[in-house]
């Protein structure tokens, strides 16, 4: 399905990952694996360091942390919020939604429309997109999209496939109405018959968790991993994302008539740097334009990968600069999208540090 | 005894795994011998030995089953090991 939109913008973005990090080179004694291989593995993939929350972190803590930090610094005023988004798949509760809770502990107004979307790694495309349609109702005119993830808490610390790039963030991205007349257009792609290849078995009502679903259990690869936590079928969803997302940027840009010489930045999900680079030399874009840097630094966080890769690699830059921009995001449902605008001249683009001092939940 | 152009890729082979012998004609990955990290490893390597990027949609098992498969698949790529 293809989407457009005119007359809203990002205004501003900010990024928070926890300050605790983990290195693959530490973590390789926990893998039943040669040090050779998984050594080569790092190279390759670009596993080296991913930032981790600690014990009883939740998503409405980094959200709650970042949003304080914008109150507190006069980039954003909690009154003028009209609606907030959280998109996660690790929400501190079953119930209620996370967005209440973070409403909750800011005591925002309650004319706040507060909504939970249930999305991964496309879930700053999603988010994006449900923020802009709040935005054709006149009553909304600033949206708070918050994509946040903790999936570290649900990965096997045994399970090689998966905990290495893993990592935990959130990201705040506002969202308003401009009277600037610039196109934004989308395009969105579900396969809902794929969705056990991303899945956690456990914890939800079909199988909810149990003693037997804590289990580790031996998966025949050297890799340990239980019912409780993320299974990841590496090879299906490698393949899913490289026979899919060339041709959905393709759409895009041939329906917003933009040549893909022309755009100055493609801002994918990272789930690794191998992965990465083949998209960008299917897709003849240079690796620079393309940028992939993100899991080696701070893991793959889901959603918030993209908002981070924005705040990593340009920063300020976007406070006084513009750039045309290509966003992908591709993963659990399975799920594809795509999203091409202008960004820049944004009110603030940081990336900040939740502090380990921070660690207990307070909901 | 080889011909030199499998040789070749079995030596590459020995290198991600040298726990196996590639040259006994097995299929790499129903016997486990290769795994999928195993495959992108071996992509990288090939993708630098031979100075091509191997498209991802060919990183699929079929197109590494075996020393002639590899083969094939490199000659697709215009290389002849």
């Amino acid at each position: 399905m293809n989407f457009r939109w005119q007359g809203k913008r990002i205004t501003g973005l900010l990024a928070v990952v926890p300050e605790n990090e983990s290195s693959f080179l530490q973590e390789m004694e926990h893998f039943n694996f040669p040090k050779a291989r998984s050594l080569k593995l790092k190279e390759v993939m670009g596993y080296d360091k991913h930032r981790l929350v600690q014990a009883g972190v939740c998503v409405s803590d980094l959200a709650v942390f970042a949003l304080q930090h914008l109150f507190s610094d006069g980039k954003l005023d909690p009154q003028d919020i009209d609606a907030l988004i959280v998109v996660t798949q690790s929400p501190d509760h079953l119930m209620p939604p996370t967005s209440s809770i973070i409403q909750g502990r800011l005591e925002l107004s309650q004319d706040v429309f507060c909504l939970d979307i249930n999305q991964g790694c496309a879930g700053f495309v999603i988010g994006l997109m449900q923020a802009f349609f709040m935005l054709e109702q006149p009553s909304i005119a600033k949206v708070v999209l918050i994509n946040g993830d903790v999936l570290s808490r649900r990965t096997s610390p045994k399970d090689r496939n998966s905990y290495p790039l893993i990592g935990d963030a959130a990201s705040v991205v506002i969202v308003e109405r401009t009277s600037e007349a610039s196109v934004i257009h989308a395009n969105l792609k579900m396969d809902g018959t794929r969705n056990a290849a991303l899945i956690i078995p456990a914890g939800g009502m079909r199988l909810p968790s149990s003693a037997d679903t804590a289990a580790l259990e031996d998966l025949g690869d050297n890799n340990f991993r239980a019912k409780d936590h993320l299974k990841m079928d590496g090879s299906a969803v490698f393949n899913f994302v490289q026979v899919e997302v060339p041709p959905m940027i393709e759409r895009l840009l041939s329906t917003a008539g933009v040549a893909a010489d022309s755009v100055d930045w493609f801002f994918f999900h990272q789930p690794n740097r191998f992965m990465l680079q083949k998209l960008a030399d299917k897709m003849q874009i240079p690796h620079a334009k393309l940028p992939s840097n993100i899991v080696e630094n701070f893991g793959n966080s889901s959603g918030v990968t993209i908002p981070m890769a924005i705040a990593f690699n340009l920063g300020a830059r976007l406070l006084n600069e513009r750039f045309s921009v290509c966003l992908a995001g591709f993963g659990v449902g399975l799920t594809w999208g795509s999203m091409l605008l202008s960004l820049g001249n944004l009110s603030f683009c940081e990336l900040l540090d939740y502090p380990n001092r921070q660690e207990q939940s307070i909901a | 005894m080889l011909e030199p152009k499998l040789q070749k890729i079995a030596d590459l082979l020995q290198g991600i795994r040298p726990e196996f012998d590639f040259s006994n004609g097995a299929n790499f990955i129903a016997t486990g011998m290769l795994d999928s990290f195993d495959m992108i490893t071996l992509v990288d390597t090939l993708d630098k030995t031979y100075g091509i990027s191997i498209d991802g949609e060919d990183i699929v098992p079929e197109h590494f089953g075996g020393l002639s498969a590899i083969a094939a698949l490199l000659g697709r790529y215009g290389v002849r090991p």
